[in-house]
């Protein structure tokens, strides 16, 4: 299909380099330069897509970041699968993909379309609040089906090949915006040093300045921005951000820059190059220059195809040598749209008429549009759009503003393009992020950003100063001062001289008046994304929504990847009039970040995949490896799980490394745990304070358990402490809880105790530990060490030091398996190779290495208690049956100690920690499951209690659990159930949690 | 991204290096058996919120591994000042209305 919108000459494309790309399975051309719909429109691409909730036929509006319609699936696989791109801001590259995001069976012939036009009427705004309400059970099934018919894009399902990062940056002076009012800042503040970044969400920098027909000294404006931009290049102090949009501004001048760096140039990344980049900016001061967006007008069937916005046709015709029709009617409230009425004449083509609302516009472009024969019909307006897939015609009518009324039956006349502006509204979205409400001009009839409370300036259109020259002056003004702020001074500079032009002001017209009552009215459309018309505003006031959040919400209005940013302000001024107040008294809703819409990729950056969280090894985890290992994720650690044999699964291997350790001897990689290094004369003295049990009298060489609880009195983590000299011990910890032991000792004598001389260091990373455990422990231990491992000599709950394996080692003979027991700690470096030794030697005692799970089973036997597992920060000691452990006779008040005395803490009936035993061996509890005693009781069940462990034991042949029972300790022998979400039930009896060897003699031999 | 003065190191360093504790200035009662549970529950879990200058406990965590006190207003989330523990603030509401009245000639 030939290129038959293209204009002969002119645009800023490169017509040397054609290039193909698709839309809907159709082939088409367009050139170098061009956006994905600038290439849609010279082709004569009418309809883009169907709205969202009318499946009316859409195309093109706009030619920015404010396009509704436009919203694109791109890419040809499914891995470079993007939704919702605007095609507006999609550079056009060889072979590009698009489709429309909805239509079925293809946007031209959309089966919704006819519902839209049947059902349209049954579904007002707030449809969904009173439709779909009854039988409730068939929401669901109504949802699937609203979803596909309401879809926008589709996610892709593959991995996304690019990648993408992000940079920290700070800077001087951050200009937003390269338009006149953003180069002229950036120039003022490079020129006196300061160090600059200057971003700009277009392919090109420049704004506006690259399709205005207004002449710099004379020449094409584009040419000064050229020059503008060669200068700034060469200062070693400028950074230029092309394809950037800031797209939030964050506390403290802190703002994002989304820069895509390579979508211009194909749907993936050329090789070895990013996609995109995060730019993370703190900026001594901010300009925002981010210009104005035209607002359409509102009117009869101002949805359908050929209705475009003023400024956009502009910027196609000159940008991209582009015009999207043959004959134009502009409709329009101001003279700076006029320039689409010269632009359009100079390429050639018929302007049939303008609608000006105003009752006697006689300025420089106005007269110069009638001196070349454009017929102007004053005091009128388009009242109605004709046409269906496409505009054929425009009805104009005399209307009367002050009364808000057609006054004449008005004339139909032939075109195919009706372009409206009803005025500029300034981007203050950036401006406005941190809740400063714009304010409103009425005298210029927009918005302008509000107080600042960060260190910015505004400039150019966004500050509401429109006419080029006053621009380029005030932007130039606002880069010398922040740069002066920022403590550079600025020099002076000239700026290039504008033809002055005479413009009259405007009249206030958003919504433009119909014969008949807006309801009954051909839907007049405000937001065009979300289908939200000018009936449906005013039905929300008439239904109580008054503040402008509410009417928002209500109809939809701005929810879509538009933001609103051509219909908010329409809306608000038509919902002030239904509601009788003015527009600073409707005022406008919260901006929020993003301006646009940002991929996941770009926010992501490179931390996915293996980036995304740090992996903690162990210096044995080439052996596990190697081995066979199954890991589990304990905090940051990858621990080993288990040691699966060939054909065998978890419940097997676990069986057999149970029974191993019970019966031989197992090694456990146990490096994990938290090691803290406690130094000081007044150690012992601070472990009084923190552990609930007593250490004044822990001898040198002995090692003690210890509970740690909160000032609530509730259990936070526990661990062996063992005393290496009288004024040295070594504290150990969970795995997961080692950080936060370690801040919580720092907080405790940094703020509470500093005349208390202890020193914290942890030594986590130095140790690594393998425990050996299992009746034929010592015979093996015996052949890698020189220590007497004699049970006199070295006794239960003692360390020595000496040799293992060559190596310098402390062995704390400690148990949490029940079986005797060495925990061997060696300085990491050469751990791996102490390990492999004792497995050499291991291999004549049938030495097995177990993991995680059988830990966990083996504890389990012996009813140890797993911190995080059995309790969860609202157990006391005594809860646990751990009454033995905690100093009441301690003379500091330690911590803990007035927490658990609490009323609370010490009633009758609190949950406490029994053993479960199920009365069928073979059912294993569900960890988690909630019990109660009753089982016949109606819902909702009196619950009494919940599971903590569960595992099937193999040295016992039966299941067994640990559970938190209500009055636990005096049900012993009592029965629970658990009932399942499956609907059955466990029965199961009350029972002491040691299961195996209950007189603890194992461990002592 | 943003830099915070840690007053241990003596030197502005990146947010990332820190993280908040919680509330400053918030002694554990010296004689806890002394403290009838109200008051015990009152230290374990009220605290102010205020909305202006919050006074808190911040750790230098991946620096020094000292805690110090900043103050900050929950506002505007600005930090105006970070001091050693023991130490007191000297911007205090009191103090910014007193500097509020002297900018505004009400006083000298």
């Amino acid at each position: 299909m030939s290129q038959v919108n293209r204009l002969a000459k002119g645009g800023r494309i490169d017509r040397s380099q054609p290039l193909s790309f698709s839309f809907n399975g159709q082939s088409y051309q367009g050139f170098v330069g061009d956006t994905l719909a600038a290439a849609l429109l010279a082709n004569g691409v009418d309809i883009v897509g169907r709205s969202f909730k009318y499946s009316r036929p859409r195309g093109i509006v706009a030619a920015g970041a404010e396009e509704p319609n436009a919203v694109l699936q791109i890419g040809s696989t499914e891995a470079a699968q993007i939704p919702n791109v605007r095609a507006t801001q999609q550079a056009l590259y060889a072979g590009l993909v698009a489709n429309s995001t909805n239509g079925w069976p293809s946007v031209n012939n959309d089966v919704m379309g006819i519902l839209g036009k049947v059902g349209g009427k049954a579904m007002p705004p707030g449809f969904y609040y009173k439709t779909f309400m009854y039988p409730q059970n068939l929401w669901l099934t109504y949802e699937k089906y609203i979803r596909k018919a309401a879809g926008l894009g589709r996610a892709p399902k593959a991995n996304d090949p690019d990648s993408y990062d992000y940079m920290n940056q700070h800077c001087d002076v951050l200009v937003v915006g390269a338009g006149p009012a953003g180069l002229a800042a950036a120039l003022a503040a490079a020129r006196s040093g300061a160090r600059v970044i200057l971003a700009d969400e277009q392919e090109e920098f420049g704004g506006s300045l690259l399709s205005t027909r207004e002449t710099l000294d004379g020449k094409p404006a584009a040419d000064w921005a050229a020059q503008a931009l060669a200068e700034l290049s060469k200062m070693p102090e400028v950074t230029l951000l092309p394809r950037a949009t800031v797209n939030g501004y964050h506390d403290h001048n802190f703002l994002t820059i989304h820069q895509r760096l390579t979508d211009h140039l194909g749907e993936i990344a050329p090789l070895g190059m990013l996609r995109q980049r995060m730019h993370r900016v703190r900026a001594k001061r901010v300009v925002l220059a981010t210009g104005a967006h035209e607002r359409p007008l509102v009117y009869a069937n101002n949805d359908v195809p050929g209705n475009m916005l003023a400024d956009a046709v502009s910027t196609y015709v000159r940008r991209y040598g582009v015009a999207p029709g043959k004959q134009l009617v502009l409709s329009t409230n101001n003279d700076y749209a006029y320039r689409v009425v010269l632009d359009w004449l100079d390429a050639g083509l018929q302007v049939v008429a303008v609608a000006d609302a105003r009752s006697n516009p006689r300025g420089t472009w106005v007269e110069e549009a009638r001196k070349r024969g454009v017929r102007i019909l004053t005091g009128s307006a388009v009242v109605e759009a004709r046409g269906s897939k496409r505009v054929t015609g425009a009805r104009i009518c005399a209307i009367d503003l002050k009364s808000h009324k057609v006054s004449s039956p008005g004339e139909l006349l032939d075109c195919d393009l009706i372009v409206s502006s009803g005025g500029y509204s300034p981007v203050v979205h950036l401006a406005s992020h941190l809740g400063g409400r714009p304010t409103w001009r009425e005298d210029i009839l927009a918005f302008v950003p509000g107080e600042g409370f960060q260190k910015r300036l505004c400039a150019g259109a966004v500050n509401g100063v429109f006419a080029l020259g006053d621009v380029l002056a005030d932007g130039f003004e606002a880069g010398a001062n922040a740069a002066a702020e920022a403590g550079f001074k600025a020099s002076s500079g000239s700026l290039p001289l504008v033809e002055t032009r005479f413009e009259e002001p405007a009249v206030a017209l958003f919504q433009v008046p119909h014969d008949k009552p807006t309801a009954r009215a051909p839907k007049q459309f405000v937001d065009l994304q979300n289908d939200v018309t000018a009936a449906g505003i005013e039905q929300a006031t008439r239904e109580g929504f008054e503040s402008v959040e509410h009417v928002k919400r209500y109809t939809a209005l701005g929810f879509g990847t538009d933001q609103g940013k051509l219909g908010n302000i329409n809306g608000l001024a038509i919902a002030a009039r239904s509601l009788g107040v003015s527009i600073p008294e409707m005022g406008t809703t919260m901006f929020r970040p993003n301006y646009t819409p940002v991929t996941f990729g770009a926010l992501a950056g490179r931390h996915c995949g293996a980036l995304f969280e740090p992996k903690r090894y162990t210096a044995m985890q080439s052996w596990h490896l190697q081995n066979g290992a199954e890991f589990e994720d304990v905090g940051q650690w990858k621990r080993p799980w288990y040691f699966p044999k060939a054909g065998e699964d978890l419940h097997a291997a676990v069986a057999r490394e149970c029974l191993a350790v019970r019966n031989a001897v197992g090694i456990l990689d146990a490096s994990t745990l938290g090691k803290i290094d406690i130094q000081g004369p007044d150690a012992r003295e601070f472990l009084n304070r923190v552990y609930t049990n007593a250490w004044t009298k822990l001898d040198v060489g002995k090692a003690r358990y210890g509970l740690m609880c909160k000032e609530d009195g509730m259990v936070f983590d526990d661990g062996v402490t063992a005393c290496l000299a009288d004024n040295h011990f070594l504290m150990t910890t969970t795995t997961g809880g080692a950080a936060r032991v370690l801040e919580w000792l720092e907080i405790y004598h940094q703020t509470e105790w500093p005349e208390l001389k202890v020193y914290f260091t942890s030594v986590t990373d130095h140790w690594a530990t393998m425990t050996l455990s299992g009746p034929n422990s010592r015979k093996l231990l015996a052949e890698v060490t020189d220590i007497d491992l004699d049970k006199d000599a070295f006794p239960f709950m003692t360390w020595k030091e000496g040799q293992v394996g060559g190596v310098p080692a402390r062995v704390f003979r400690i148990s949490f398996t029940g079986e005797l027991s060495y925990e061997v700690n060696v300085q990491a470096d050469y751990a791996l190779g102490v390990w492999e030794k004792i497995v050499e030697a291991g291999k004549k005692h049938g030495l097995t290495p177990y993991g995680t799970e059988t830990m966990h089973v083996l504890r389990a036997e012996k009813g140890f208690i797993i911190v995080g597992q059995d309790t969860d920060g609202s157990v006391t000691p005594d809860d646990l049956g751990m009454g033995w452990c905690v100093g009441r006779t301690k003379p500091f008040s330690w911590i803990g100690w007035r927490g658990m005395n609490r009323e609370d803490c010490v009633r009758e009936n609190r949950k406490q920690l029994v053993g479960l035993k199920p009365i069928d061996p073979d059912k294993v509890l569900p960890e988690g499951a909630q019990l109660v005693f009753d089982p016949k009781q109606a819902i909702p069940m009196d619950m009494v209690g919940h599971v903590t462990s569960s595992y099937a034991s193999a040295a016992l042949n039966h299941s067994i659990a640990m559970a938190l029972v209500k009055g636990g300790l005096k049900r012993i022998g009592e029965r629970v159930f658990a009932p399942l979400v499956d609907g059955s039930l466990v029965e199961a009896e009350i029972v002491s949690p040691v299961f195996y060897d209950p007189k603890g003699d194992r461990q002592n031999v | 991204m943003l830099h915070i003065f840690c007053p241990h190191c003596g030197e502005l360093r990146s947010e990332e290096e820190f993280h908040a504790k919680g509330q400053a200035h918030i002694p554990r009662p010296l004689d806890p058996n002394a403290c009838t549970d109200e008051e015990w529950g009152d230290y374990l879990f009220f605290r102010d919120n205020p909305r202006g200058l919050h006074h808190e406990l911040w750790i230098h965590a991946s620096g020094c591994r000292k805690y110090f006190n900043v103050t900050r207003h929950t506002v505007s989330y600005e930090i105006l000042e970070t001091y050693k523990i023991g130490e007191k603030p000297s911007v205090t509401e009191a103090s910014l209305a007193a500097k509020k009245a002297v900018d505004q000639g009400v006083t000298a």
